[in-house]
């Protein structure tokens, strides 16, 4: 029964959400474990390298001070990626609806991505100053454009036969959109998300590096130029779970908006 | 010359070629001609490739022919949509919408509200053998429900003519030899002019009032025969001798056209 409208994307996890996350957490701690012997051992100073164990110690006496570091890097990454939504959005339902604007747009979106972020994020801080919007800027310029060609394409999957279909009930551009090519995008539009949202924690720890007045970023800057690498490594365990949660998040969110796409997977793959 | 009444639908000299690019040209349709009464149900068949669903699409407004016309109740309606209720090859039901919603989708789209659009489309369920599956979505369904979810989608709609592209092509023989004895049942009880495409002989003439055997590509109207046999028709009559004279006919039509579009 593969002849209605299949979208072949990375699968939402199909597995209890224990057995998914066993292996690799299975692997990460034996990854830290091999580091604590290594670095005890071996007798490596802490300021090169501490061991784990220090580094999780030390983090949560500074807890206080990365948790108020933590939450203006998750507000300007969740700002950041909400205007980068609203833009691939809108610049993917022009395009979607207008060739002329698809090849004005296109090579235009692919050039922006060759914009150097190393080079504009501290000329960002100079123009807008240490504030929130230069963050959202940069998180936004790096986020939208796989969001906006996951979308493009995604619109662009739609089965030619369900628009025909369509067409033959009378439906006309719009109606066509909303009937099938939209919906036919989402799969595609959630597998972009994913992606989208890993590259905007990043995005937002690049910013606040530069220049912040608080933040993940500006707070591993700090810590590294007073070699405290231990806490730079907190800092940096904390960005990863924050990146997981949000990654997480987007399965949660996918499930319920488009409860049909795993289910209609399951049944034809089993 | 006075005509009683026009056939439901003609379709006259209907040529058709694509553009292959390079300045190739390939010649799909050649001249087909038919016509269905009201009520008539006419099958199609011929190779494959031959040019039929073009053909369907051209009917259904979503192709222009290159040259010829579709008539309707004697008015030219060449390009139009809102005469034609297409059933696809695929059954291109959505999994994001239930059977219900699959269903009633051609009265939602032609601007009914859903509610009046999912009333008109439940009301048919039993008749269609999907009675409690409303609220199931396309995958929960077995390949036989999900085209009787497909055709009632398509006659929901109230048009005027019915196209169906092998609707039964994709089903194991037996499911297949149910839906054609369950399809020639509701048929009996409905007054729809329905044009079938199909590549079963068997099928064709158990269903169909009228077969036309299309040519090889590029395709014109081969054969043109009149199926008499009484309605409503039993299993058992593609056992009679009517029944394997038809076939007989039919398959040697067919074979020759096969053969034709082998050669070089
Ligand atoms: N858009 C198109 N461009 C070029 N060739 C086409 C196009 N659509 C169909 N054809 C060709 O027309 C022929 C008839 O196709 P089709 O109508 O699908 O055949 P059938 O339904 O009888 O099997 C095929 O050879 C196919 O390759
Ligand atoms: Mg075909």
């Amino acid at each position: 029964m593969k002849n209605s409208i299949t979208v072949k994307l990375a699968p939402a996890p199909r597995m209890t959400v224990l057995s998914a996350l066993a292996p690799p957490a299975a692997t990460l701690a034996a990854l830290v474990i091999t580091w604590q012997v290594a670095v005890t051992a071996g007798g490596v100073q802490p300021a090169i390298l501490p061991s784990p164990q220090r580094i999780l110690q030390q983090g949560w006496e500074a807890r206080t001070t990365i948790w108020e570091n933590t939450l203006p890097t998750l507000q300007e990454t969740l700002l950041g990626f909400a205007v980068s939504l609203t833009v691939a959005w809108t610049l993917a339902i022009l395009i979607d609806f207008s060739p002329g604007l698809r090849r004005a747009l296109v090579p235009l979106l692919v050039a922006s991505q060759a914009i150097p972020i190393i080079a504009i994020a501290p000329l960002m801080v100079i123009w807008f100053g240490f504030g929130m919007l230069p963050k959202v800027i940069v998180i936004a310029l790096v986020t939208f454009f796989p969001v906006t060609v996951g979308l493009i394409d995604g619109f662009n999957r739609t089965d030619r036969d369900a628009i025909n279909l369509l067409r033959s009930m009378g439906a006309n551009r719009w109606k066509q959109f909303v009937y099938v090519r939209l919906p036919s995008a989402l799969p595609s539009f959630f597998t972009a998300l994913r992606i989208g949202i890993a590259y905007a924690v990043t995005g937002a720890i690049f910013a606040e590096y530069v220049g912040a007045e608080r933040g993940l970023g500006i707070y591993m800057a700090m810590m590294k130029n007073s070699f405290r690498t231990d806490l730079v490594l907190a800092a940096v365990a904390v960005t990863a779970f924050v990146s997981v949660c949000l990654f997480l998040l987007t399965y949660v969110a996918e499930r319920a908006i488009i409860p049909w796409h795993s289910k209609a997977r399951r049944s034809w793959h089993g | 010359m006075v005509e009683a009444t026009p056939p439901k639908i003609e379709l006259r000299g209907i040529c058709k070629s694509f553009l292959l690019g390079h300045g190739q040209v390939r010649s799909v349709l050649d001249d087909v001609a038919f016509s269905a009464q009201p009520g008539e149900f006419v099958a199609v068949i011929g190779p494959s490739g031959c040019g039929k669903s073009t053909m369907f699409n051209i009917m259904a407004g979503l192709e222009t022919a290159s040259s010829g016309e579709i008539l309707v109740d004697g008015d030219v309606v060449t390009g139009q949509h809102e005469h034609f209720a297409y059933m696809p090859q695929k059954d291109l039901l959505f999994p994001w919408r239930s059977i219900l919603e699959n269903t009633s989708l051609g009265l939602e789209v032609a601007g009914e509200t859903k509610k009046i659009a999912r009333a008109r489309a439940a009301s048919l369920f039993a008749a269609f053998g999907l009675s409690g599956f409303e609220d199931s979505h396309p995958f929960e369904l077995s390949g036989g429900m999900r085209q009787r979810a497909a055709l009632l989608r398509t006659v929901v709609q109230g048009r005027e003519v019915l196209l169906l592209d092998e609707p039964f092509g994709a089903l194991d023989s037996l499911t297949r030899t149910d839906m054609q004895s369950w399809l020639q049942g509701v048929w009996s009880q409905n007054a729809w002019t329905a044009v079938l495409i199909t590549h079963d002989i068997r099928e064709a003439i158990y269903l169909a009032d009228r077969v036309v055997v299309l040519s090889a590509r590029p395709a014109c109207v081969r054969l043109n025969l009149t199926i008499d046999l009484p309605r409503p028709r039993a299993l058992s009559m593609t056992t009679s001798a009517e029944f394997a004279g038809y076939e007989r006919t039919l398959l040697a039509t067919l074979h020759e056209e096969t053969r034709s579009s082998r050669a070089p």
